[in-house]
């Protein structure tokens, strides 16, 4: 796992900024719409986004005087393919053990 | 005489833009960033006001529709100083014979880089609970200016 994929997972980490995220995911979103639709405060609204910022999921553009945020397409596809790469790693580890459950024994004598 | 540097706590944070959002940020979108459980009053804040002007005011608006002085701004110096009266007890009530400064400097380091620099000072107004109240304010500013820093690369005035 890259240092790409870590931040990004870590900042999805957090069921509050996975609820601004899925919501960003929808449509742009300005910091004072954000804090109409959820219940925490436009202060904590800022921190989060700052977190999903820093971490490369969203980006924002200026609209007139505001600043309105969206997901980063890159972002959401490379997290994709590294949940790709991860289920087919555990499927295939999944199948391996189902099909010789031999190789499944104890290992801790050696 | 006790020394003045026992009674300041200073703290600074850098960020991502420039001295005018920040200084902007900081005072006109006050609201935007101020943390909501650090009020006085009974009830939860509606705004945090800073006026925009020396001699300005400095308050919460609850959402009951009460206000509770926090200060004063004494000195107003767009985009660059601002020296901010805290007159807050430490029984967290408005004192207006209590007298501490907050002193933000906002120091360019880039087109879009601003280091701003807080100092709180007087703090031996306090008497005989200033060690105990340099403390609560030595690890409250880190927090709030944290804060402010994700307002102002986030959702800056």
């Amino acid at each position: 796992m890259n240092a790409y994929h870590q931040a990004g997972l870590e900042a999805l980490g957090d069921p509050t900024r996975r609820e601004i995220f899925e919501r960003l995911s929808k449509r742009p979103l300005a910091v004072g719409e954000l804090a109409r639709e959820l219940p925490i405060s436009r202060p904590a609204v800022s921190q989060h986004l700052k977190v999903l910022k820093d971490a490369g999921l969203v980006f924002d553009r200026p609209v007139g005087t505001r600043r309105v945020y969206q997901v980063d397409p890159q972002a959401v596809e490379a997290l994709r393919e590294y949940f790709e790469v991860f289920w087919g790693q555990a499927l295939n580890s999944f199948r391996r053990s189902a099909e010789a459950p031999d190789d499944h024994e104890p290992e801790e004598n050696r | 005489m006790i020394p003045a540097e026992g009674a300041i706590v200073r703290h600074s944070i850098t960020v991502g833009a420039s001295q005018e959002t920040a200084f902007a940020t900081f005072t006109s979108g006050h609201d935007r960033w101020w943390p909501r459980e650090f009020h006085i009053g009974g009830a939860q804040i509606e705004e945090a006001v800073l006026e925009q002007r020396e001699g300005g005011r400095w308050y919460e608006r609850d959402v009951d529709g009460s206000e509770c002085e926090w200060g004063k701004v004494l000195v107003w110096e767009p985009p660059s100083r601002l020296v901010l009266a805290w007159q807050i007890t430490g029984e967290w009530a408005y004192d207006g014979d209590l007298l501490t400064e907050v002193e933000v400097r906002f120091v360019p380091e880039g087109p879009d880089r601003t280091r701003v620099e807080l100092e709180h000072r007087l703090l031996d107004a306090y008497g005989d609970a200033t060690d105990q109240m340099r403390e609560v304010f030595d690890s409250g500013w880190p927090g709030i200016l944290t804060g402010f820093a994700a307002a102002a690369e986030t959702d800056p005035a």
